[in-house]
């Protein structure tokens, strides 16, 4: 909980908190600052200094040509479009095996994992089979004009497929927490059904629905794998942004590579950002409740 | 075995691997491009055979393959490569220039542009052709779909596309104007484009997309004998270019390994008929007249231009087709 109470009148009190009684906080915020800086920063910050050797002109044209803004476009859209259909979706799926029991209930629960560790590559290439012409999903779709294989459609979903477990699993635990007995009182106090969801169940998972689409979103917007199969990567239509980045690899122009990747890496934490601000909000907007 | 005895074993692999290599053995790292892996498996063989009898140290060549600008990328980024065998000249340009692991006049030591094998850019039809598909202006015709990868991201589409543009500069008197509407039109006709030359070919062959793949003749030969005769028929147009993917000592490296004299070998072997007979078992174009001769109707007669005739070498048809704001991109410009 986020009552705190002040340890002694040290000034650091104020701005960091030690959660409770344990000891050891100082090494471990220490080891966390390092672990983080050492996987995290330090890459992120290689971008940055390769993007910095290039002259302004070179990054502001490499970052701004229409197929680089087509691209930004599609891959920032379809990965939001992708994280709310997760959203909606995989709430539902955590619902069920939440609240329900059937047969069959394990195995469904350990199928959510698999986008997770399927090599994003056979993902790709299996959805890409599925949805041509030739297809099963393709051949059934076919007859109202809808192509999935090689368009926007196609990277959308992609996307969902690598998304789906990070929303389940992020609700599930939540949910499972989450006391029934709260629901009865509800009802018992008259709430109908869709207060009941609404005012109380919602609200109780909001923080983790937001937390499980932000990082289906952010897993969208660096997805590469999956996507180059199913999106038939035409200019300015199906191309996503990493594939740009490996396409100003393949031609040696390793700082229009980076400018992109740095438009990426500063939108999305930007996004990220928000995302987080938030979900904390709600959350505390739930606590106060 | 049980899982922990297989783990121990994997270990003891990787061990002998990392270790070094006895008394009288070498070894060679050869970087090269994707659709080599069959041809340097069997070449590789051969030279160590050769290589044994010869001075009697054992040598064994290590391959890495994937797609040529990226292993150009390994190697620059520090992949300990002895030889490079690329899809074009202008990857081994890059190391050159980027890197200085290998000199840059490096074409010029060894004999044909230091390409020595060669290819060509053929089309592989569904069996019977029917659509009829016969030259490079049939590719242009609507309701052709072509497939062909993404020349910004995988060098054998680069030759496709320098194929294409030398064909209608020929059709059209050299004029630039008509040559890019042609191209134009033949990218309008391609519904997909893969990252690479082997993704091309699946999206052809397994997915059944397309009535038409522009392939390395050796990828389109390779392609009828694993997945059977009676699905494809090669098509040979009047005219193509003359593929020339070059090899390379990479000086530095081979220096620090001190196997300048081994690497030195196993690229000029290549030259050799015994060499040049792996190639054209294995469907690219000996240069030997002999070895050639031998394989005579294996390899269809056709017009062949180089890059260099048609375009004055690689660098300047890189920077204006493929680099950004060339003819490529302007194909996909909207309002066109």
């Amino acid at each position: 909980m986020t009552g705190s109470i002040s340890l002694g009148g040290e000034r650091r009190a104020a701005w960091f908190q030690p959660a409770g009684i344990l000891p050891g906080f100082w090494p471990a915020f220490g080891f966390s600052a390092l672990y983080l800086s050492l996987i995290v920063l330090v890459p992120l910050s290689a971008v940055f200094l390769k993007t910095a050797t290039a002259s302004w002109a070179h990054f502001w044209g490499a970052a701004t040509s229409p197929a680089v803004l087509a691209s930004f476009r599609l891959s920032f859209g379809a990965s939001f479009a992708a994280a709310l259909v997760n959203a909606v979706f995989g709430f539902v799926v955590a619902w069920v095996l939440v609240r329900y029991r059937f047969p069959g209930k394990r195995l469904v629960d350990a199928l959510v994992d698999l986008p997770f560790a399927l090599p994003t590559a056979v993902a790709g290439i299996a959805l890409t089979t599925l949805c041509t012409q030739s297809g099963w999903i393709g051949r059934a779709l076919a007859p109202w004009g809808i192509r999935v294989a090689f368009t926007r459609l196609g990277v959308l979903v992609a996307l969902v497929f690598i998304g789906v477990p990070f929303v389940v699993r992020s609700v599930q635990p939540v949910l499972a927490d989450a006391d029934r007995e709260i629901e009865e009182a509800a009802i018992s106090l008259g709430a109908n059904r869709w207060q009941v969801f609404t005012r109380v169940v919602f609200p109780l998972v909001r923080p983790a629905l937001l937390a499980g689409f932000a990082m289906a979103f952010a897993r969208g917007l660096g997805e590469y794998g999956s996507v180059v199969f199913i999106a038939g990567n035409m200019p300015m239509k199906t191309e996503i942004a990493p594939l740009l980045i490996i396409t100003k690899l393949e031609q040696y122009d390793y700082t229009g590579a980076t400018a992109i990747a740095l438009v990426m890496l500063v939108a999305s934490f930007a996004l990220l950002l928000a995302i987080n601000l938030l979900q904390w909000r709600s959350r505390r907007f739930a606590e106060a409740e | 075995m049980t899982r922990i005895q297989r783990i121990l074993a994997a270990f003891v692999v990787m061990a002998a691997g990392f270790g070094q290599a006895g008394q009288g053995s070498v070894t060679l790292l050869n970087v090269s491009y994707d659709p080599t892996r069959e041809l340097y498996q069997d070449y590789n063989a051969a030279f160590s055979k050769y290589w044994k009898a010869k001075t009697g140290v054992e040598v064994t060549v290590k391959q890495s393959h994937g797609g040529s600008g990226k292993q150009a990328r390994a190697v620059i980024d520090g992949l300990q490569a002895d030889v490079v065998t690329l899809a074009l000249a202008y990857d081994i340009d890059a190391i050159a220039e980027k890197a200085g692991v290998l000199p840059k006049n490096w074409q010029s030591r060894l004999p044909n542009n230091s390409a020595p094998y060669t290819s060509t850019i053929v089309f592989l039809v569904r069996k019977g052709n029917p659509k009829r598909i016969k030259d490079w202006n049939d590719l242009v015709r609507p309701g052709i779909a072509v497939i062909t990868p993404n020349p910004k991201t995988s060098g054998g589409a680069r030759w496709n596309y320098l194929a294409a543009w030398g064909y209608a500069m020929r059709q059209n008197g050299n004029d630039e104007t008509k040559a890019q509407d042609f191209v134009t039109r033949l990218y309008k006709n391609v519904p997909v484009l893969d990252s690479g030359a082997r993704g091309a070919t699946t999206t052809f062959v397994e997915r059944g997309i397309g009535d038409v793949l522009l392939a390395w003749e050796n990828e389109a030969f390779l392609a009828i004998d694993e997945l059977g005769k009676d699905k494809f028929d090669l098509v040979v147009p009047s005219v193509s270019i003359l593929a020339e993917p070059p090899v390379s000592l990479v000086d530095k490296v081979a220096g620090q390994h001190g196997t300048t004299a081994v690497a030195k070998a196993y690229l000029e072997y290549l030259y050799s008929p015994e060499g040049q007979e792996v190639a054209a078992r294995n469907y690219y174009r000996p240069r030997l007249q002999e070895v050639a001769t031998r394989y005579g109707n294996r390899f269809p007669r056709l017009e062949l231009f180089t890059i260099d005739e048609q375009f004055g070498g690689w660098l300047k048809a890189q920077k204006k087709h493929f680099e950004d704001g060339g003819v490529f991109d302007r194909i996909y410009q909207p309002g066109r």
